[in-house]
């Protein structure tokens, strides 16, 4: 395969740029074109897929013909921070999933010790404190002295 | 003079208790995240923008100005004394303030970092005093046409000037216009990208995009590799600067502020380019060139002072056309749309209070920010013994928050976990997300004056190259771009942004 892809971050590149275009070209097909004169809610979209999709062309073809930066060490899959990644991820899902029924309490010490998790250096002790630490501040800062609309305890816990 | 007259009423609104507490509040968490490697002013914007809801307009956008130019300060210290740029645009200065600081001679990098930024800082304020209301009335005689050129001339030159490939660059832009256009369609109401959601009729979170691509994918960033910082936290003395010094700093010091100044105008601009630009030119006229990369205090002058300008004249494209010329500058304009502003030409002319407020708090921010970054060096010094591990999960606290408490709505999370890991995929594959960010504000615009123009004209795409305005400015963006895809200079730009 190495032979055909001489820079596999070009193509991956390229490829992803070309689906993202294809995606919102569909997208883009149910809505009404409209003229030139009268632009309907599609027709710029459209333009804007197309371009896209060349502009991911290009890339993907210069990533099958031009050799790689000597700098560039490839996308090396194996090295990226996958737990890191899926952890912090989660963490903010979970804020979201959390934030009405669970209330603003729980779930900011869900996040905040859940994407302490994604730390090498992860402490369940420092986690703990984050967490509480950060409770306490959104509480001060974002209910009491922001007063935003939001309860401490959500609907789950007894909260309102 | 009018010019007075307009910074009179600017300093009547910035000094005031309450606008001097905001002026406060943002230079010192500009400062704050400055020193703190790992979390930049976007984000930090972004955080605040919800919070800003409250205020009155001036105060709100005195604090988010203060933290972008309080952050290229705060980013200098850590370039100095521990190599370590906290502000991407400090990465030059850490070259020879670094080594200055292992000579001993970290108080007067740290001075010269002070002083040169105080100076750029003032000069590039008065630069935006004077040019912006004459363009802003040259604005308001521009029509459809000539604003969707300007913003085609304007995304161009910020993917021409960017680092890395200009075709991804591109491709960025055309991506977050796209991201942009998401919900109701202005015209006929037609919900667009929406998936049949609700929640996405007003399209894509600005603040969720930002958050996560630059908040959270910034973090799993920087959780690659955990190394430990080893900081020394010496003593740092010797602040004040021999005649000898000031001799040697005052040339680079103008010559960073007016690069800078210029370079801050221009799309895609700002404080970064500027700081690499600053050096390369010192080094190139230095009489001892060899000096360079061992503690050269030219090199730590010319970068710092046009860091600040740049940041500075950054303002103008924002304040007198409507048109961001970086990310942060993108979102300020986020932030006026949500205090109920038009960004554009009129704001200088229906809003002066704003406008002269802003610009005359911006000396009164300078002017905080010596004070606080030399007598209280210290104080910040002691701030980067924070490790990392404890500081991330705070700053995703913060980013739910912020983004949830915008709309209260928690589909904005979820958008920003998601775009947290679009974020983190761009960048691991080499495309700069800044462009997208970009294309995300501008996009909308951008199809409005599109279709008005072509409204104008019956459907006559020549309406572009028949105005003398926007043909220029079209012309000017065609060229600028074949410019750059030429095979000879593609090479020249690439080594000018490795050195």
């Amino acid at each position: 395969m190495t032979r055909f892809v001489k820079s596999p971050k070009e193509v991956a590149s390229g490829l992803l740029l070309i689906v993202l275009a294809a995606f919102f070209a569909w997208q883009a097909m149910e809505l009404p074109m409209g003229r030139a004169i009268r632009m309907g809610p599609g027709y710029f979209p459209m333009i804007l897929a197309g371009l896209l999709a060349f502009l991911g062309l290009v890339v993907l073809l210069s990533g099958l013909t031009v050799p790689a930066d000597p700098d560039d060490n490839g996308i090396r899959f194996r090295n990226w921070p996958w737990q890191a990644l899926a952890l912090v991820t989660l963490a903010v899902v979970i804020f979201g999933l959390g934030i009405r029924p669970l209330g603003l309490g729980p779930s900011m010490g869900l996040a905040v010790f859940i994407s302490a998790l994604a730390s090498q250096r992860f402490h369940i002790v420092t986690g703990l404190i984050s967490a509480a630490v950060m409770v306490a501040f959104s509480w001060a800062v974002f209910i009491k002295g922001l007063g935003l609309p939001l309860p401490m305890l959500g609907p789950w816990l007894g909260g309102y | 003079m009018e010019i007075f007259d307009n910074l009179a009423l600017g300093f009547s609104v910035a000094v005031t208790f309450q606008n001097i507490f905001y002026c406060f509040i943002g230079v010192l968490l500009g400062t704050l995240i400055g020193v703190l490697p790992g979390l930049g002013p976007v984000p930090t914007i972004a955080m605040l923008l919800p919070i800003t809801f409250g205020l009155p307009p001036v105060s709100a956008l005195i604090m988010l100005s203060g933290i972008y130019y309080g952050a290229q300060y705060g980013g200098s210290t850590t370039a100095i004394l521990i190599n370590l740029p906290g502000e991407s645009s400090s990465v030059v200065t850490a070259i020879d303030g670094y080594q200055m600081a292992r000579r001993g001679r970290a108080g007067a990098a740290l001075a010269t970092a002070a002083l040169g930024s105080f100076f750029a800082g003032s000069v590039a304020t008065f630069l935006l005093a004077v040019f912006a209301p004459p363009l802003a009335d040259l604005a308001l005689k521009f029509g459809p046409p000539e604003y969707f050129a300007l913003m085609v001339l304007g995304l161009v030159a910020s993917v021409a000037l960017a680092s890395g490939s200009v075709i991804k660059a591109l491709a960025m832009v055309v991506l977050g216009i796209l991201l942009g256009l998401s919900g109701q369609d202005v015209y006929t109401g037609t919900p667009r990208f929406t998936f049949d959601m609700l929640e996405l009729a007003d399209g894509i979170e600005f603040v969720a995009l930002a958050m996560g691509v630059f908040g959270i994918g910034e973090i799993v960033r920087n959780l690659e590799d955990e190394h430990t910082r080893t900081v020394m936290v010496q003593k740092v003395k010797g602040l004040l600067l021999s005649r000898e010094d000031i001799k040697r700093i005052t040339g680079p010091i103008l010559r960073g502020t007016f690069l800078g100044s210029f370079l801050g105008i221009l799309p895609g601009g700002g404080a970064i380019l500027s700081s690499f630009a600053a050096y390369s030119i010192e080094k190139k006229i230095s009489r001892h060139p060899e000096e360079f990369g061992k503690g050269a205090i030219e090199a730590v002058a010319a970068p710092e002072s046009a860091n600040n300008a740049g940041a500075q004249t950054s303002f103008i494209p924002m304040l007198t056309l409507g048109i961001p010329s970086n990310p942060v500058m993108a979102l300020m304009i986020g932030a006026l749309i949500i205090q109920g502003i038009v960004p554009g030409p009129n704001v200088v002319n229906e809003q002066p209070n704003l406008f002269w407020g802003i610009i005359a708090s911006m000396w009164i921010g300078n002017l905080m920010l010596v004070v606080l970054n030399l007598p209280l060096i210290g104080m910040w010094v002691r701030l980067l013994t924070v490790p990392y591990h404890i500081l991330f999960p705070l700053i995703v606290g913060f980013c739910c928050i912020g983004v949830y408490s915008v709309n209260n709505n928690a589909i904005d999370v979820f958008a920003m976990a998601l775009f947290g890991v679009v974020g983190y995929v761009l960048v691991k594959l080499d495309c700069e997300p800044a462009p997208l960010l970009l294309g995300f504000i501008i996009g909308p615009m951008l199809e409005e004056y599109l279709r008005r123009a072509m409204l104008i004209s019956r459907g006559d795409p020549l309406v572009f190259v028949t105005r003398p305005i926007s043909a220029t400015m079209l012309a000017l963006a065609a060229i600028a771009l074949i410019v750059v895809l030429l095979p000879s200079v593609r090479r020249k730009r690439e080594e000018a942004f490795k050195e």
